[in-house]
């Protein structure tokens, strides 16, 4: 015999509202400055002085201290941070936690670079009572090369 | 370069947060979320108090991979699940095991660990060497 909660589980509609899949958001674009990416490099604990002395960076044959990888967290989050907050995607931040995170990288950024991001949302679905909200962010730098591809997870619970 | 063939351990990145490390990184990043600077907000909602802030936590992960392979381009891909909570002032253990090993390309199975708790699992990088 099947339980009440059960059946009107399976009786609701999908809770979450998937109009926004596919929506793509204004690009951003952001300019790499040096001691920027000396800060955020001493904020994670890197010691490689491509990331901290210019000097170090060049005889590498870089034109300027080179970013962290992860350093894409910042030049892409003024593209990705509007999409999180659009109305139209009906995030419930108060249950919501950032469940997973991917980037794929291409050619490293330095400073002096303007890097120019896209976000878009990729997908809407739930399972199991739990929404998965994934962006996407693609950033590019000024010769048009795609330094990195992010692919942004979130998880409401409750849906 | 550390070894880096089928099966091997990459060397262990562990660090300690300090007290200030998230405010630090909230300036760095530019994520001000209070959960992450802010003891009493993040106890009204719920948590034990200040947490990491998961990307930090993943830039542990991503370090650890440029550490081992021999700088920051080799880092082409790393994808990661963020679980439980990190918390400041308790070491931050990120190990990894190669998986794979072929022309060059690495997978590496890596996980950050606090007290025990994974905070990031299910990791997985791929470095070009």
């Amino acid at each position: 015999m099947r339980r009440p909660d059960k059946v009107d589980k399976e009786l609701s509609p999908v809770p979450v509202n998937t109009k926004a899949i596919g929506k793509t958001y204004e690009p951003t674009t952001y300019a790499v400055g040096r001691e920027k990416i000396k800060e955020y490099a001493r904020a994670v604990g890197e010691t490689n002085p491509l990331h901290l002395d210019e000097k170090a960076a060049r005889d590498a044959g870089y034109a300027d201290v080179v970013a962290p990888p992860m350093f894409a967290v910042v030049y892409s989050s003024p593209s990705v941070a509007p999409s999180l907050f659009d109305p139209e995607v009906e995030m419930n931040f108060a249950m919501m936690v950032h469940g997973g995170q991917e980037f794929e990288w291409g050619p490293l950024v330095v400073a002096g670079d303007e890097i120019t991001t896209t976000a878009s949302v990729k997908d809407i679905s739930e399972r199991d009572g739990r929404g998965y909200y994934v962006f996407e962010s693609v950033s590019v730098n000024q010769r048009g090369e795609q330094v990195c591809r992010g692919t942004w997870t979130n998880i409401v619970r409750g849906v | 370069m550390a070894d880096l063939s089928a099966g091997t351990q990459i060397p262990q990145v562990r660090v300690t947060p300090d007290k200030y490390l998230t405010a630090r990184y909230a300036g760095a990043s530019g994520d001000f979320n209070p959960i992450h600077i802010d003891e009493e907000f993040a106890k009204a909602v719920g948590l034990p108090g200040r947490i990491l802030h998961g990307l930090w936590s993943m830039a542990q992960v991503a370090r650890a991979q440029t550490e081992a392979a021999g700088g920051p381009a080799t880092l082409k891909r790393l994808s990661v699940q963020f679980r439980g909570m990190g918390v400041p002032e308790q070491e931050v253990v990120v190990t990894g095991t190669v998986r794979e090993a072929s022309d060059g390309r690495v997978i590496v199975d890596t996980v950050a660990e606090q007290a025990g708790n994974q905070i990031i699992r299910n990791a997985e990088a791929e470095l070009q060497v």
